[in-house]
This record gives C-alpha cells, structure tokens and sequence, in this order.
C-alpha cells in the first residue's frame, strides 16, 4: 500500500515545497529593506497585466520548457544531466550554421532546418558523456559539468576566430538573413486596431515547446521506449533482467535530453537575437533542473513549472528596473526552489506521510 | 624564455593554484566521507563576499577571514542537512548551494555597498600582505635601495632569484594552504579519525556495525569542507584580489573538483593537481610565452578548457582509472 495518497504526492508536496521557497525569499526581501508584497506587485503587474509581459514570460518559458523536458528525461532514465547549458550553447551553433549557410526560401523550411541543427548538436555534445558513463563508468554529472565548461570555450573560439564578420567587435555571428526571420507574437496576433505582445521577444518557437510536451509525454508513456527507459531509471537490475541494455538506454535517453537541450537555441538565437551570440543561453540549461523537479518530470508539470519560471524572469526584471532589488533575486528563488523541492525533498514529505498514517489508522 | 620568466610564471601558478588547492582539499574531506560535494564553486564565492566585506568594514583581514568561513560553513551546514539528515540528493543540494551563493552574494553586496553587486576595493590590514621570508629580496629592500624591486631581483644569482621570486612574498594563506596538505594527509592516513572518515566512504554500514556514528563523521567531513571553501573564497577576495565582484569565483570550484578526479582523492597528489590547473591559469593570462617556447601559437579558449578536458580523458579510464570513493552520493540508511 502506498504511504499517501497520489494527489498529495502530485499536487500536495511541490505546493508545500513552493510555499517555503516563496516563504525565504520574502524573508531575503525583507532583509535587504524592501517589500516583499509591493515586490510580488510589481512582478505580477510587470509579467502578467500587459499583453507585452506575457510575451515576455512565454518567450522566456519557451526556454525553459525545452530544458525542463530535457532534464526530466535523463531524470527517468534515472541520469542527472546537469550539462544542459553546455548542450544549449552547442544546439545555438547548429542553429546559426544552418540558418548562415542554408538558404531558405521560408522561415517555416528554415525553423525546422534550425531544429534539426539544434537537436542534432546538442544531442552530439551529449552523446560524449552518455558513452562515457555506459560504457567507461565515468559519472554523468562530472562530465556534463566538464562539457559545460570545454562548450563555453569551443562556442568561444569559433565566434571569436571564425563566425565574426571581418572588421566586426563584438564576438557574435552575423545577422541572419531577412528570410529566416521568426514570426513572433506580435506579427501573430496583433490586429489593425490593437497592437497585442508590442516589442517581446515570444515568437512561434513557443508552439514548438508545446509540441515537444506532447511528443516527449507521448514518448515516455505511450511508447516501449518510454516505458523501457523509466524501467531502467527505476531499476538497473530490474531492466537488465527484462533484457533492456543499459548502454542502449543510458545512450538514448542522453540523446534525447541534448536534442531537447539543444531546441531551446531555436528560441533563443533564431528567434529573439537573430544571430549567434557569446551567452545566449543565460543559464537557462541549470533553470531547467528547477523546472523538472517542480514539475515532477511530468511534461504538463515542466509546462506549469516553465511558466512560472518565466513569470519569475520577467517580473524579475521589472523590479531591477524600478526597484533597487537587482536580478540576482531570481537566482536566489530559483535556488529554494531547487533545495526544498530537490535536496530537502524529504523534509516536506516524511512529516506528510506520517501524517497521513495516522490519519488512516483512525479511520480503520 | 629566460630564467626569471619562468619563475614569474610559476609564481603566478602558485598564487592560482592556493585557492584550488585549498578547495580541492575541502572537496577531498566531504568526498572522502562519502557525500559528493558539487557546491565547493557556491561556498567559496559566499566565503568571498563575506570576508571582503566584514573586512573592508573591520579594517581587518583576519576577521573577514573568519566571516568568509562561517558564510561557507552555513552553506556546508545545509548541505549536512540535505545530504545527510534528509538524505537527499547530494548532487541537487550542490546546484542549489551555487545557486544560493550566486544571488545572495549579489543581493547584498548590493544592499550593503550599492555598487552594482561588488565590495568597496581594500586596503592595508583588510587585506592578506605578501610575507617577506628572511634574507629575501623584496619591496624593503628595494626602498633602502631607492631602486626598482624587478631590476634588484634581475641582477641577483639564481638561487637568490628563485627564493625571491618563487618562495617568498606569497600571502599567509599560500603558506598555509601548502600546509594543510601534509596536514590533510596525516590526519586522513595515520589518525583514527581519518581511518573512520575513509571507512564511511567506502562502507558506512561496516562504520555504523562498529558503533561509530556515521551522522557524526559525515557532518564532521562536511563542516571541514566548509571551513576550507571559506578560507579559499577569503583568499580569493582578500589576497589574490582586492574585493569581491560578482561571480569572482568564475568556475574555480569545478576545476578543484576536476582536480580531486584528477588526483584520484588523495591529498599529495591534489597539490600537484592543483600546481597543473594553477599553471594553466597562469599561461592563458601569458600567451605570448607558450608561442615564444613551443613556437606554435596556442588559443586562449584551449588552455582554459584544458583542465576540463584532461578531467575527462582521466575520467573515461584511458589514462588512469579514477576511482571514487565506494559510497559516494548514496545517502545511508540505518538498518531497523
């Protein structure tokens, strides 16, 4: 019999872990001398009340949703795949080659060009440490967190020495050409009258994310694959009994973690910067570990906890724009948030299920 | 490349290998004892701020020294509490802790200094001086001299130019953090307590079997590891630089924990580990001197990544097998 029921394991705990990390940060708030609820204000009013900082929220959850689905699927094959940003950085490489030296009638050709870069590159930067943690037993985590590191040079040295357009400063890539040109919400859904989503970076790449929810759900559940790989994640041993290779799956699940890893450069550098440049990724890769865990790796909960995040992003700027609270506040929530729901996941939870023991030996 | 080039540069090395080395042990301790730490990058950079910024307020280098430890031993603290108490994920409650430290250093820099998320620059006693070893050529002389201290230490003999140059005229804590190598060794290898560290490692049920707490070893690892993340991050701010800017620790914690691999967890081997990723440093601040010997001109971006990379070839087994400690990251669970 299970301890608890599933709804307090599903809804019940990431609630409460939520609460505490929403609970400290007030805390860090008021002690820098603000106002924790003129600071909640201010973020709803800047990311949710305008048409315009919901374009900013969704362009910013896009990001995350492909990190968080990519996570969350080396988290069932029970692998920690902490090298998203590096597999981020690589997938904006193979966006900006292919939209640089493809040449593409119309930009839905080219996003799905770009997309095909992207996975392709992200999911070569990870195959790397997949083949090294099955075959070679070298720890995942370790050697992501290398990759991250050997990416940021590689991304380095080639903006620097080969994509930068002769006479140019700056280390990025050249423009991309006028055709590739992402539809974003504000082409989208403005009318003649209304001007809806003015100036934010949301573009179609949003719809993609939410496709990629779907197909990663319909994967994991609905296919052998799926099901092979969350046997693996729940049982070495197990799976190798059922003849399930760990090598094959350990390989595939990394596979698709960097291919989804890598999509999130669509957004970023087809979508918003139209060019490669140095951070694009903005530590996007690590926020997708907070979203898979607040999403319990489900892909509609990665949905829920992306949005959130985004909200965070974006209401996170407004107040470093009109407070003196700077950005770095999101790093701080973000990292409550990956502690209560993550780390100290067993705070939340022994008391629950105890709890909820008691309360079933009263009413047998 | 001459002579005295070549000591600059490895006197260079030292000074960025002391706060590797010193995280690098922290790192050895906690891994050791069977709890992997991926926050050693988090707690030096706390550690930084704090000791910059109780030092620039204290006007004492020493004080800020002891704040920067107590910041990254609160860190350690909720590390014990999630990895060990809770048993938790070791890996995640790292991310977390980087994270923390990340903002939170940001934040109140912010709120205490406003200067965009750094500390006001020190001087004097807030910072850790050069110490001038007896018979050395240092800055003294070179006043009594009433000459430049370069062209004294350029017309003495050899050795005299290594002593100076090399040996002498560190900070305190590069003396010490070559210290607590031996000291690290002995304490792992020929105490009782260091036995019983090694053991919980590998085997924490046999430890607990034994009757020894395996609680009480793992938060005593954890906490070691705090105090030396703490006097790496002051030394950071304090001593190699004059205050703390954002994100200063910029990776070093990732690179002490390639050493530890790369040392295989063992103390000695962790000081030359360290002298290796610290001379690295030192050559991508010099590139012109790698074209002027090798006669091939060297990217940046490679020498940067390089302790990344030999990490992983040391890691994939083709030279060397690292093995880590047999229980690392699994949390223990008392038989009922």
């Amino acid at each position: 019999m299970d301890k608890m029921p599933k709804w307090a394991d599903i809804v019940l705990i990431p609630l409460i872990s939520l609460f505490l990390a929403a609970f400290f940060s007030a805390l860090v708030i008021l002690a820098i001398g603000e106002n924790p609820i003129e600071a909640l204000k201010l973020m709803v009013d800047g990311a949710l009340m305008r048409s315009a900082g919901w374009g900013y929220t969704l362009y910013y959850a896009t990001n995350f949703i492909f990190t968080g689905l990519a996570v969350s699927v080396a988290f069932h094959a029970r692998l920690f795949n902490i090298g998203g940003e590096g597999q981020a950085m690589l997938g904006g490489l193979g966006v900006a080659l292919a939209c640089l030296y493809i040449d593409w009638p119309h930009w839905s050709l080219a996003i799905l060009g770009a997309s095909v870069g992207a996975a392709c590159f992200g999911a070569l930067w990870a195959l790397i440490p997949a083949y090294l943690q099955a075959k070679r037993g070298s720890h995942i985590v370790i050697t992501t967190i290398m990759f991250n590191f050997i990416a940021a040079a590689i991304l380095n040295y080639v903006l620097v020495e080969l994509l930068r357009p002769v006479g140019a400063m700056d280390p990025a890539s050249a423009k991309f050409p006028e055709a590739v040109h992402l539809p974003t919400f504000q082409d989208m859904f403005s009318t003649e009258g209304s001007k809806l989503f003015r100036g934010a970076p949301a573009n179609v790449t949003f719809f993609l994310a939410l496709a990629a929810c779907v197909i990663v759900w319909l994967l994991m559940w609905r296919t052998k694959l799926g099901y092979q790989i969350r046997a693996f994640g729940h049982s070495e041993s197990g799976a190798l009994y059922a003849g399930i290779s760990p090598v094959r799956i350990t390989v595939i699940a990394m596979l698709i973690s960097g291919a989804l890893a890598g999509m999130m450069s669509v957004n970023t550098t087809m979508g918003e910067s139209e060019r490669l440049i140095l951070n694009s990724t903005e530590g996007a890769g690590f926020i997708g570990i907070a979203v898979a865990l607040m999403g319990r790796n489900h892909p509609f909960g990665v949905l829920l906890a992306a949005i959130l995040f985004g909200f965070l992003y974006q209401g996170g700027a407004e107040l470093a724009l009109w407070t003196s609270i700077p950005r770095e506040l999101i790093v701080v929530i973000q990292a409550l948030v990956i502690l209560f729901t993550g780390a100290l996941d067993n705070m939340v939870r022994e008391p629950l299920e105890k709890l909820f023991i008691a309360m079933r030996r009263r009413n047998a | 490349m001459d002579f005295l080039t070549l000591l600059q540069v490895l006197d260079t090395s030292v000074r960025l290998a002391t706060p590797l080395l010193l995280a690098c042990l922290a790192g050895l301790y906690s891994e050791r004892s069977g709890v992997v730490d991926i926050g050693l990058e988090g707690k030096m950079l706390a550690a930084a701020f704090f000791s910059a910024a109780v030092a620039f307020y204290s006007g004492n280098a020493w004080v800020g020294l002891l704040a920067g430890v107590g910041a990254s031993v609160a860190l350690a603290v909720i590390h014990g509490l999630a990895s060990v108490t809770f048993r938790g994920n070791q890996l995640i409650s790292g991310v977390a802790i980087n994270f923390l430290a990340a903002g939170m250093t940001v934040l109140v820099a912010q709120s205490w200094f406003r200067q965009g998320g750094r500390t006001p620059p020190l001087e004097g006693d807030a910072r850790f001086n050069p110490i001038e070893l007896p018979f050395a050529i240092g800055p003294s002389d070179a006043t009594a001299a009433d000459r430049p201290l370069s062209q004294l230490i350029a017309e003495a003999g050899p050795l005299q130019q290594f002593y100076s140059e090399l040996i002498s005229g560190h900070s305190s804590l590069v003396y010490l953090a070559l210290l607590t190598v031996p000291a690290t060794w002995w304490l792992l290898f020929r105490t009782r307590f260091g036995l019983r560290l090694r053991a919980v490692g590998e085997n924490p049920a046999a430890v607990d079997t034994a009757g020894v707490s395996v609680v009480w070893l793992r938060y005593a690892a954890v906490l070691l590891c705090g105090v030396l993340c703490g006097v790496a991050g002051a030394y950071l701010s304090s001593a190699l630089q004059a205050g703390f800017v954002k994100d200063m620790t910029a990776g070093r914690g990732f690179i002490a924990l390639a050493a530890l691999i790369f040392a295989k967890w063992r103390p000695v081997y962790a000081l030359w580990a360290c002298l290796l990723f610290g001379l690295f440093q030192a050559l991508e601040l010099r590139p012109d001197i790698i074209e002027n010997v090798i006669g091939l001109k060297v990217q940046v971006q490679l020498l940067g990544a390089l302790p990344y990379i030999l990490t992983v070839v040391i890691l994939a087994g083709f030279v060397g097998k690292a093995i880590p400690p047999k229980a690392s990251a699994e949390p223990y669970i008392k038989e009922r």
